[in-house]
């Protein structure tokens, strides 16, 4: 039984993994998005280097979220068009475990490169040079909430012609916890404080939704993919 | 009282609860007496509390406005909580009427909580010298607002009642297991940034003759919004069920008068 459980969430991990490295150009975009997004701060705000380091933890985490949310409305999107959506929901596994599989595609596809790009952001927004870590390890964290959180609101939209913006109101209230925690841990460490105690929030609320949103995201697709 | 006599009492008044028609023509008989408590309770706590109630020691006549905004603020948050129940309910025992009750509850406490932050914004202007801060509790306020506008806009986007009803549900219960994430969050955030120069001026403690009158307007908005809460689901049992014989006998008895 154990196996069978397994088995679901590693097959769908691997084929979305697959059609992702088919589809590279979409994988691009939340990070091209993320880069060029960046680019309006200076200019909306000021180029100054003093002003911009004030900001630059919040603004980084404000944009990943943005990023992160634009994706996440592709999650089912295809699978609900092409039919495999249904097909996973009559398989006789768990219907959970698929959906942890495809979460964590989404996580490797869009948070992990973000978070990876995060530091150059970093850089172009004169973030003191003890915020960096503190950065890779909250977005790591906070984006892999956000792509889980997300998925809920996927599933509760994916029928819907016009789901995108939905799925941002639907979603953005849920975010928030996130936000503060990440931003919290990347100012507590430029502040020179102990920044694993808001790490350790994000680890938290990290833990309660891999344990509670693909069970909600499940029952939501059960409800809203059959219409 | 037949209903209580036969079978298992405390299920078959839940079963009967569960049949539009049954709420109905119950909840017709209950709401003049219902409204009459709430009008009375909500007339004297204001006579109460903005006529004989004594004035604050530093903000004068300005605090009277408590006696809107602390009940608004209260029935906005248990009125996500009763939406979520009601959504609840319907997911567990497919009852259609509390379908009704949760997609009613939604706009009243979307309404609710306008009322408490458009109530709080004309109070914190002599008092913090702003219509608008960042404060922990009007966060919080303002992250409930959007919340029961995610409920509001999902169920107006499906098509079909029955997949709105049960997406709308899923979307409030995992709202309620977020309300206090985000409230502790928002709290802790708050601590974090907390500006010296605004603070609460009225003590945390409310002298007695003060909060008496706060109390029954509490009631009184309890009273009014169960009367809201009742007034919409009527005529939400009736717009869904308008094609069953016993809604078109009523339209036609009332139509023949």
């Amino acid at each position: 039984m154990a196996r069978k459980m397994n088995s679901g969430f590693a097959a769908w991990l691997r084929r979305d993994l697959l059609l992702a490295y088919r589809r590279r150009g979409e994988v691009a975009s939340p990070v091209l998005f993320f880069m060029m997004v960046s680019t309006l701060i200076p200019l909306g705000l000021t180029p100054e280097a003093a002003r911009l380091e004030e900001v630059a933890a919040g603004m980084i985490w404000v944009m990943a979220l943005l990023a992160t949310l634009l994706s996440v409305d592709g999650m089912f999107a295809s699978d609900y068009r092409d039919g495999s959506l249904e097909q996973m929901l009559i398989t006789p596994q768990l219907l959970p475990l698929p959906l942890l599989g495809k979460i964590t595609a989404h996580w490797l596809t869009t948070g992990l490169p973000l978070t990876l790009v995060s530091p150059l952001l970093g850089l172009m927004m004169s973030l003191p040079s003890a915020g960096y870590l503190p950065l890779l390890c909250s977005l790591a964290l906070g984006t892999a909430c956000l792509s889980l959180v997300g998925a809920v609101g996927a599933a509760l939209t994916v029928s819907l012609r016009k789901g995108g913006l939905l799925l941002s109101l639907l979603v953005m209230p849920l975010y928030m916890p996130v936000i503060i925690f990440g931003t919290a841990t990347v100012s507590y460490a430029v502040d020179g404080l102990n920044w694993l105690p808001p790490l350790a929030l994000l680890g938290a609320l990290l833990a309660a939704s891999v344990a509670l949103c693909p069970l909600a995201a499940a029952g939501a697709l059960r409800v809203t993919a059959s219409n | 009282m037949t209903w209580l006599s036969n079978g298992s009492p405390s299920w078959q008044w839940f079963h009967r609860l569960g049949s539009p028609r049954w709420f109905y023509h119950r909840s017709g008989r209950w709401l003049p007496w219902l409204s009459l408590a709430a009008l009375l309770v909500l007339l004297s706590g204001l006579v109460w509390g903005l006529a004989y109630a004594p004035e604050d020691a530093k903000q004068g006549n300005s605090f009277r406005i408590i006696y809107i905004h602390v009940p608004a603020a209260f029935l906005a948050q248990s009125g996500y909580f009763i939406m979520a129940i009601a959504g609840a309910i319907g997911l567990i025992w497919k009852m259609k009427i509390s379908y009704m009750v949760m997609k009613s509850a939604a706009p009243i406490g979307a309404v609710l909580t306008f009322i408490a932050l458009f109530t709080g914004a004309v109070w914190g202007k002599p008092t913090w010298g702003a219509y608008w801060v960042w404060d922990a509790r009007i966060t919080s306020m303002l992250i409930l607002l959007f919340l029961y506008a995610g409920v509001i806009a999902l169920q107006y986007a499906y098509h079909s009642v029955d997949a709105a009803s049960k997406a709308s549900a899923i979307l409030a219960l995992v709202g309620t297991v977020n309300i206090p994430i985000i409230n502790k969050s928002v709290d802790w955030w708050y601590t974090l940034h907390q500006p010296a120069t605004i603070k609460l001026t009225s003590a945390p403690s409310m002298h007695m003759d003060m909060f008496q009158p706060l109390l029954v307007m509490i009631v009184g908005f309890y009273l009014f919004y169960a009367v809201a809460l009742i007034l919409h689901t009527r005529s939400e049992i009736l717009r869904r069920e308008r094609k069953t014989s016993w809604v078109r006998e009523l339209v036609n008895t009332k139509a023949g008068q």
